[in-house]
């Protein structure tokens, strides 16, 4: 909206009185421009960002200051002892190992693996029927979870592989549409010559896709980890289905188990003070994240909108 | 040796190593696709042909699960509107909301990329932990906005309570999420031609019409993009609405995700749960479809094909 008005060259051939008038009028209006713009990113800033602004306030209170009105902005003294509380109290330290031990860390791991395997045969490699097979592998995504939900379960069920890490772990063995989409159309843009030299030189497939592909595509393998980290840290419904022992819990499940506590529990026991506590700590990775792979992230969100 | 040999016999050899090497690479997501896509798809048309609650064998009861659904469901109908209500009005309003801040952050502004983070976080931080903060901002009793209002003197508002506010507060909150959509918008505005706009300028165009003539048309392919997506997504909603009001007040948020997990995984009916995902599945096609095909008319592809 307001793009183009600051480099204003069209007032050139007019002559220079006018241009003058014409340039004051236009610089007013810029500035006004300014003003409501900076206007409305601040009071759309503020709205976005009070949320995470009252976690951290609701965190550092006691649990009578959490119900009190007018609410407390700044609780003092600060509770900050309520974060670690939260945290032992209710053995959030095994709900975190488990969520990037048994976890995060083998999903992103095997996902990374075999995603740029299939991407690599799904680009780097001719052979008859290979695009009709990318066809339906794209459309795999526009398949609900909820459809494979059920069989899945069973299958899981008859295997023995409720209440273990299987369930949500194994499938990323067999590669992911999306990112096997990402990384494809990464790799298209590598040039072929590079493969050719090397396949004349007696390279491996393996070999060309390991020394020379996957250094060449770190961005897009570094796009492909960060979000399949978040996808499993943040996943609240693949472990709600497949495990429902405490000492399995990763920390999703931990945070509903203390929420139920805290409704269950209400005043006096302090748990809404630890729940806020709790679930900051638990973004607060991936703010962390966030900020030091900003570039990855909009790089990654933003080419996968453009191909789309 | 292998290059060698294929050079003296031909391309044919080099091509059958191709078709082999090919499909071994692809084999992992072969195998998952199997395994994991066409396996459950069969299987779960089976199962929603029967009663099955793991408990007895199941039972095949033909088409009854889906009969049922549609006449003689308390439930279903009401799960079908709060979907639709839910879906038409949260995607289109994410979408014009998240097009028009990055809109307004790609202008000349400092701190652009302080904003577009701002914006940003909520999305990518996990969904229960933003679906706890908002049951703090939103109860009656002790959310802050509502103690806002009592310390103003002014009437508290129901927002999770009240079955006619449950579902523009969750729209409320879908919109809050929309961070992800304001970066793909930015950088689809960042690729829009310079020279277009100044050559509107020229023409003596005001900001509006460079806005409605420039900016949206060149901008229609990620629109339709994000509107697809969230489509997709929006239908399969639960994290959020599960942990903010499970269903309620009076199932006015008993989105089809919801009512899908509970007649599956508590009720244990997993002949009507999977008659069900097949419907929101059959609904998601027809959906992407209808999208795809009214797309060719407003979608602007720059002269590509």
């Amino acid at each position: 909206m307001t793009t183009a008005s600051q480099s204003a060259p069209a007032a050139k051939n007019v002559p220079s009185d006018r241009a003058g008038a014409e340039k004051r009028k236009r610089s007013t209006m810029n500035l006004l421009a300014a003003f409501a713009t900076y206007t409305i990113l601040l009071v759309l800033a503020f709205t976005w960002a009070f949320p995470l602004f009252w976690a951290v306030s609701s965190a550092l209170k006691t649990d009578p200051q959490i119900y009190t009105v007018p609410p407390i902005w700044f609780p003092n003294p600060p509770q900050w002892n309520n974060f670690y509380d939260g945290w032992t109290r209710y053995n959030f330290t095994l709900a975190a190992f488990n969520s990037v031990f048994r976890y995060s860390l083998p999903v992103t791991f095997f996902t990374v693996v075999s995603c740029t395997l299939v991407a690599y045969g799904f680009s780097k490699i001719q052979w008859r029927g290979r695009e009709a097979l990318f066809w339906i592998c794209l459309a795999t995504m526009m398949l609900p979870w909820q459809v494979t939900m059920v069989p899945l379960f069973i299958t899981y069920k008859n295997l023995g592989w409720i209440n273990s890490y299987l369930p949500l772990v194994v499938p990323s063995l067999f590669g992911n549409a999306f990112f096997v989409f990402m990384l494809r159309q990464f790799f298209l843009t590598i040039p072929e010559e590079l493969s050719d030299a090397a396949r004349i030189d007696g390279a491996s497939e393996l070999g060309i896709l390991w020394r020379l592909i996957v250094p060449l595509s770190t961005p897009a393998l570094a796009v492909v980890a960060l979000f399949r980290f978040l996808a499993s840290w943040n996943d609240y419904l693949g472990p709600l289905i497949y495990l429902n022992k405490e000492n399995l819990y990763p920390l999703a499940l931990g945070i509903e188990r203390l929420r139920l506590t805290a409704t269950g529990m209400g005043t006096s026991a302090l748990a809404y003070p630890h729940l806020m506590a709790v679930s900051t700590i638990v973004a607060l990775p991936i703010i962390i994240i966030f900020f030091f792979a900003q570039r990855t992230f909009i790089e990654g969100i933003s080419t996968t909108g453009l191909k789309g | 040796m292998a290059v060698a040999s294929a050079h003296r016999t031909g391309m044919t050899k080099r091509e059958k190593r191709n078709q082999v090497v090919g499909l071994l690479f692809v084999s992992p997501w072969m195998l998952g696709f199997l395994l994991f896509a066409v396996y459950p798809l069969i299987a779960a048309v089976y199962y929603s042909m029967t009663n099955f609650d793991f408990i007895r064998v199941p039972k095949f009861v033909g088409l009854s699960n889906y009969v049922r659904l549609f006449t003689n469901d308390p439930d279903f109908w009401t799960v079908i509107y709060n979907t639709f209500y839910y879906v038409l009005l949260a995607v289109p309003l994410g979408v014009t909301v998240a097009f028009l801040v990055a809109n307004l952050l790609n202008g000349p502004i400092r701190g652009r990329s302080a904003f577009r983070g701002i914006i940003y976080i909520p999305a990518i931080v996990p969904a229960m932990c933003t679906a706890i903060v908002w049951l703090f901002l939103l109860n009656v009793q002790y959310g802050a906005i509502n103690g806002l209002l009592k310390t103003l003197g002014l009437s508290t508002i129901p927002f999770l309570s009240s079955p006619s506010l449950s579902k523009p507060s969750l729209i409320m909150i879908y919109i809050w999420l929309q961070g992800a959509a304001v970066t793909t918008f930015l950088a689809a505005l960042q690729e829009v031609p310079k020279s277009l706009y100044e050559a509107a300028m020229i023409d003596g165009a005001t900001a509006f019409r460079k806005f409605w003539h420039v900016t949206i048309p060149l901008c229609t392919p990620v629109i339709l993009f994000n509107l697809i997506m969230g489509f997709i997504f929006a239908f399969q909603e639960f994290t959020v609405p599960w942990m903010l009001t499970a269903g309620g007040p009076m199932k006015s948020t008993e989105l089809y995700a919801i009512n899908l997990y509970r007649n599956g995984f508590i009720q244990l009916s997993m002949g009507k749960a999977s008659a069900m995902a097949w419907i929101l599945f059959l609904i998601i096609m027809v959906f992407s479809a209808l999208m795809f095909r009214t797309s060719a008319r407003w979608v602007y592809y720059g002269g590509e094909k």
